[in-house]
């Protein structure tokens, strides 16, 4: 217990204000961009790092929830008809299920560490070729959204974007402030530290790891949600390749695992470097992730608890 | 996997047993862990399961707090069969267990450690923290409560171990050597600690090898070895015991004590 649920909330408020400021301040195009493109990576490495920092299980294939959350938000308003906001929560049950899903199976079966990681890697695998093939998921051309621009159809200026994603990242964080405050947050955290010792104090370790499965799948798909209502477009890769699944590990690890405001640093950061090589090198293709993996074998090395653990107290 | 289910009535044979444990068979491949070994712990009392070295009381621990299938045999906790209960669930019904390698939450505070214990009954986060600290009063952790468990010295490890188990509020304790690695000066100031648990309540069963320990603190002993209960009893008679001193001492060992004796 570092701090107050009370100062953590404020902290949380002070985060959305400090983002408003930026995006008011310098009201132009390309910044308010990378603003929602990093809070967008912020999210995907927030909600992972729900169930890899706070549960100990790392998954590789966040994409899966990720794809699962733009696919079903798309499919439910091609398809069924249903508004943009009608087809978010249903989006989200998706994701979450999905969670549960792979999660059961994995954790049934008492996967854990790299294998773990590498069961979730095929499942986001297995479903980026189904939606490849199947008719509903409009195969290997993907889904393309009417234009509809406005609040009804969730397609919002891009102020209106930053605040949509600012909202979903201060849910996704709001999670992770009661985990630290909660006793399903103490269960997960003594899981993730020694399953064994967790279960003689009569934790349900099996339900636990569930609930984070479901909670991560959920969050992640709301950065899916959101990533199609921006781009008001998604397709097999871009749902469910790995590039989404290493960007929500490499953000939270680089940040900090396991806190709260560890994997929105990381996220910053990352972005941050990221752009300042493209404007140092240009658009040199693929550049940024050359950039991801030194930044994360240097963290590794210098930093292996992340930035957060550069700042952690001492005990 | 039960093969003999436990009568549904209470056998007259012991009408205030908190824990009975009977037939209880346990193989891991060939090696036969435990054999159709029983005991029983009278509600409020002191127990001690001892015997040599692999001689299969931690298995039997894990079979009472469910970590372990039995083979055979049954487990009545307070009435109910709890025989292939999950741990989680028989730590619910009021088991409390340590375990012999301490198994802390390394990277968290004793206190967050404790309270892990403390939120089986308490769902509010700051209930489960205050009823931690008392706890951690309780168990002689106060001062070290902000430390980090797994930067303790193994004596205050030990503690925290049966700290954690308390804090769920057990009527029955499983204490895995909670003793062993400890210095006499150490010894002794736990020996008094196990008896206050006692006596606000908490039936005990203890594994150890300290036999000053057992011997101070046991009303009733049993005699594990190669998986079989060879002997049960008070300390002094068990430890005269000839069958308990063969098991410890060899083969012909007893005879050997007794003849140099009487010479």
């Amino acid at each position: 217990m570092i701090r107050s649920l009370r100062a953590d909330l404020l902290l949380l408020a002070a985060f959305c204000a400090a983002v408003l400021a930026t995006a008011l301040l310098s009201d132009d195009g390309v910044v308010l961009h990378f603003l929602i493109l990093t809070l967008h990576a912020a999210l995907l490495s927030v909600a992972w790092n729900v169930l890899a920092g706070f549960g100990g299980q790392f998954s590789f294939g966040n994409a899966a929830f990720f794809g699962v959350g733009a696919y079903a938000s798309g499919v439910l308003q091609l398809e069924f008809g249903l508004s943009a906001w009608a087809a978010l929560p249903l989006a989200l049950v998706a994701g979450a299920l999905t969670g549960v899903i792979i999660g059961g199976l994995a954790f049934r079966y008492g996967l854990r560490g790299s294998y773990f990681a590498l069961v979730t890697l095929a499942f986001a695998e297995v479903l980026r070729i189904l939606a490849n093939t199947v008719e509903f998921t409009g195969a290997g051309v993907g889904l393309q959204l009417p234009l509809a621009k406005g609040v009804a159809g969730m397609q919002l200026d891009k102020p209106g974007m930053l605040v949509l994603v600012l909202v979903m990242l201060a849910i996704a964080l709001a999670v992770c402030i009661y985990l630290r405050h909660s006793r399903f947050g103490a269960w997960l955290v003594a899981v993730r530290d020694n399953e064994d010792a967790g279960r003689a104090l009569g934790v349900n370790v099996f339900r636990v790891k569930l609930g984070a499965a479901g909670i991560c799948g959920a969050l992640t798909a709301a950065a899916g949600v959101f990533y199609i209502q921006y781009l008001n477009y998604i397709d097999p890769v871009l749902a469910f390749g790995p590039s989404v699944s290493v960007e929500a590990l490499v953000g939270a690890i680089v940040g900090g695992i396991g806190t709260v405001w560890g994997p929105v640093a990381g996220a910053v950061l990352l972005h941050t470097l990221g752009e300042s090589t493209r404007n140092l090198f240009g658009d040199l293709p693929g550049i940024n992730l050359v950039l991801y993996g030194v930044i994360l074998v240097l963290v590794m090395m210098v930093a292996p608890r992340g930035v957060a653990g550069l700042f952690a107290r001492k005990r | 996997m039960n093969t003999n289910a436990p009568p549904t009535a209470n056998p007259t044979a012991y009408p205030n047993a908190l824990l009975e444990v009977s037939g209880v068979s346990v193989a891991f491949g060939g090696v036969q862990a435990v054999a159709d070994a029983s005991l029983q712990v009278a509600e409020g009392s002191i127990c001690a399961l001892i015997g040599p070295n692999g001689a299969g009381k931690t298995t039997l621990f894990s079979v009472v707090s469910g970590f372990q299938r039995p083979d055979g045999g049954w487990i009545r906790f307070a009435g109910d069969d709890i025989t292939g209960m999950p741990p989680h669930q028989v730590c619910r019904r009021g088991i409390g267990r340590t375990f012999q390698i301490v198994q802390p939450f390394a990277g968290q505070s004793v206190l967050e450690n404790i309270a892990v214990g403390s939120h089986l009954h308490r769902a509010s986060r700051r209930e489960a923290l205050a009823h931690a600290r008392q706890v951690a009063e309780r168990l002689g952790l106060g001062p070290v409560v902000d430390r980090d468990a797994a930067a303790l010295p193994i004596a205050q490890r030990k503690r925290l171990e049966v700290a954690k188990a308390f804090a769920t509020g057990p009527r029955l304790l499983l204490l895995d050597e909670v003793l062993a690695g400890l210095n006499p000066a150490e010894i002794d100031t736990i020996v008094p600690l196990v008896l206050g648990l006692r006596d606000e309540g908490v039936t005990i069963l203890m594994i150890e090898h300290v036999m000053q320990a057992v011997m101070s603190l046991a009303e009733d002993v049993f005699v594990l070895s190669g998986g079989r209960m060879i002997a049960h009893g008070a300390p002094e008679a068990v430890t005269r015991d000839e069958a308990v001193i063969e098991a410890y001492l060899g083969q012909g060992a007893a005879r050997k004590l007794r003849e140099r004796r009487t010479s």
